[in-house]
């Protein structure tokens, strides 16, 4: 079957377009046969019993053609969309002209993504639901970017990476309880402390790598978890804490009262108002996150991070201080991990153990993964996908996990590096460009 | 070439190291003048390797002394060795795959914490010692062949300017025409820049040929020692390490 296809080539640019059309025509022709072999007794004949109690059966040919049509035009389209996304080098079908507008809308996706969220309160301003979902998701990826930091560039495998949220949000909710201090000056320290049990973690695991350090991290994330659980006096146990002070907007509380900020800027109050704030909070620390992790990269330590998930053997044998570069990437990741805790605390009002369970960790690093391993925009669209998606589907509560779990297979399956696998570099040849074209003029004569 | 008067460089007495309870190196002496290029050579498992790293610190000493420039570093941390301007190749060249190659050379830098006119320097040296790495320094480390490879590697350890070059086994796996080159460049670097360099080999043909003098390693003791030409034409190393194997 499939010479037979290949032989007449489509005429218009033979050399790029003929062996990819025939190569997917035959790959779909196999499929297609597969499905007919397996569905013809599936599908194609149908037992029933017959009235005298006998086993009849009756044939249904034209669902059993439809199916086949189906594997036929998906395997079609499963294969386009591989070229599409595919690797560099394999040969593509996908006619240049796309291409270049794919690398460009590629382009533009991280600025227009950035507008579109900054005006996402204004779009949606009369829909709570959708900037509450919002605010979710910001903080899903901040949480990504900041586990990026550990996983992503560092490499170190953190699977309880909640324990560093569930201290800021815990730091946050007792400070301002206990002494009354504000949201904008509980943030710094539960960001602090939050590094502080970072380093904690960071001293006990320095030796350990891969699946040692998963399972680690795991049991300190449960510790965390568990203390908190246990601690009744301080934290309150499993009944967490309530009444946890809402942020202000330097100073001046959005409330309805007189000295709240509606009634200062003489506008009628609105509780959006707050959930506007709350998202525009959110916002300029998830990008506050980012701007840090790529300031970082482009210094040594972001690039020892990188190099250490490289080759840690490598590192030492280059004078790294593997010690200090480890501590810094948990450090920096869990800082992270506690301002978004904080801010989570803060919007809640309310918080319990329940909100710091594993499968916030696995969650988040499911983000990361899925995303690209240190790759800004792809965890920010990976946390769109995975919070969005979960409540996209929240009608079919049921089939909700099938779907994602089929997504993530299907990923990894053609994406093996996660949605945007490639690396940007650091190092810009500016410095270096300046140097090599007068060598060339020397050395190449 | 080398300066026979002058205060060795680096001076190794009685090193002593092990990996658990096998003892690795048994009573090291060693010594290293400015300016030479000195090699060790030793079968598979000698502690070759382990001298190497026991230089840079890690595996720690367990006896005997190690001293850099008058200064004695035996036991202290591998970063603060390369900070006095230590620098290794590593065995199997372990250079970045996902880096570039321009990140991969800054990274030789950063150790050391060299200033920008500093890097711009050695980034012109290793450049002008490797011009093929020039043209892939955009390239991602993985995809350079395995001569690039090693070029990469000697070039990443020549960023932090270093006083002493460590390269562990630089013509291992490389066609013998791409060795010659990596032995070319560390004969240049040698004779222009009087960088003193210690060369671990299995190749000891290359590399006897390459050195001022050489020590052979065996089981953990240094068991003889003496200028390039003086070993290649003892008889037990001709038996020994050039011509059992494959005559090349």
């Amino acid at each position: 079957m499939g010479p037979d296809v290949a032989a007449p080539a489509p005429n218009q640019q033979p050399a790029m377009r003929g062996p990819g059309i025939a190569f997917i025509l035959k790959k779909s022709f196999i499929s297609a046969f597969v499905a007919l072999i397996l569905f013809s007794l599936m599908i194609g004949i149908r037992t029933l019993p017959s009235e005298s109690g006998q086993l009849t059966y009756i044939t249904r040919f034209p669902q059993l053609a439809a199916m086949v049509a189906i594997v036929f035009g998906g395997s079609i389209i499963v294969e386009l969309l591989r070229q599409w996304w595919g690797p560099v080098d394999t040969l593509r079908i996908v006619p240049p002209q796309v291409q270049t507008g794919l690398g460009i809308a590629r382009r533009l996706l991280a600025p227009m993504l950035l507008i579109f969220t900054f005006l996402v309160p204004v779009i949606f301003y009369d829909q709570r639901y959708i900037l509450d979902l919002a605010i979710l998701v910001l903080t899903y990826v901040m949480l990504g970017w900041g586990l990026n930091v550990v996983v992503g560039l560092a490499g170190l495998l953190d699977l309880g990476y909640v324990a560093f949220y569930a201290v800021g949000a815990y730091s946050y909710a007792l400070l301002a309880t206990t002494f009354g201090l504000g949201f904008w000056e509980c943030l710094p320290l539960a960001g602090l402390l939050a590094a502080c049990w970072g380093v904690m973690l960071g001293f006990p695991v320095l030796r350990l790598r891969g699946d040692y350090l998963a399972i680690v991290t795991l049991a300190f994330g449960e510790i965390i978890r568990l203390v908190i659980i246990n601690w009744q006096s301080l934290t309150g146990g499993p009944n967490g804490i309530s009444g946890i002070p809402r942020p202000t907007f330097f100073g001046i509380p959005l409330t309805p009262g007189e000295n709240g900020l509606a009634a200062k800027l003489g506008i009628d109050f609105s509780p959006t108002h707050r959930i506007v704030f709350l998202f525009y909070v959110i916002l300029a620390l998830a990008l506050l996150t980012n701007w840090v992790t790529i300031r970082l990269r482009r210094l040594p330590i972001g690039r020892a991070w990188e190099a250490l998930r490289e080759d840690e053997v490598a590192c030492r044998a280059l004078g790294i201080n593997t010690t200090t570069t480890k501590l810094t990437a948990f450090a920096t990741g869990a800082m992270f991990g506690g301002f978004a805790g904080a801010f989570f605390a803060t919007r809640q009002g309310f918080i319990s153990p329940e909100s710091f369970t594993f499968q916030e960790s696995a969650l988040v690093l499911a983000i990361v993964v899925l995303g690209g391993m240190g790759s800004q925009l792809g965890v920010a669209l990976s946390a769109l996908a995975m919070i969005g998606g979960f409540e996209l589907f929240r009608g079919f509560d049921q089939y909700r996990m099938l779907v994602f779990g089929i997504a993530m297979v299907l990923l990894m399956i053609w994406r093996p590096r996660g949605l945007i696998g490639h690396r940007a570099p650091s190092v810009f040849l500016e410095q270096s460009r300046a140097i090599s074209s007068d060598l060339v003029k020397e050395g190449h004569g | 070439m080398s300066a026979p008067s002058a205060t060795p460089l680096l001076a190794i007495r009685g090193l002593r190291a092990s990996y658990g309870k096998v003892e690795a190196l048994k009573g090291v002496d060693l010594v290293i003048k400015p300016g030479e290029i000195v090699t060790l050579i030793g079968a598979n498992g000698a502690g070759k390797s382990t001298l190497m790293m026991t230089i840079f610190g890690k595996p720690r000493a367990r006896a005997g002394q190690i001293e850099f420039d008058g200064r004695d570093i035996t036991g202290a941390a591998t970063h603060d060795i390369a900070r006095m301007r230590i620098a290794q190749s590593p065995e199997g060249r372990r250079i970045f795959p996902r880096m570039s190659v321009a990140e991969n050379l800054q990274m030789g830098a950063d150790a050391t914490n060299s200033n920008d006119a500093d890097r711009t320097v050695s980034l012109e040296r290793v450049l002008t010692l490797f011009p093929r790495l020039k043209e892939r320094m955009t390239q991602r480390g993985g995809t350079l062949s395995g001569g690039e490879q090693q070029m990469l590697a000697i070039g990443r350890a020549l960023m932090s300017r270093p006083r002493l070059l460590m390269l562990d086994e630089p013509s291992l796996g490389l066609a013998p025409l791409i060795a010659r080159q990596i032995f070319d460049a560390i004969r240049i670097l040698n004779r222009e820049d009087g960088l003193t360099v210690l060369v671990v080999e299995q190749n000891a043909n290359h590399a006897l040929r390459l050195a001022h003098r050489g020590y052979v390693m065996v089981n953990g003791l240094i068991t003889l020692s003496g200028t390039g030409t003086e070993l290649l034409a003892r008889p037990e190393i001709r038996a020994a390490y050039l011509e059992g194997g494959r005559k090349t």
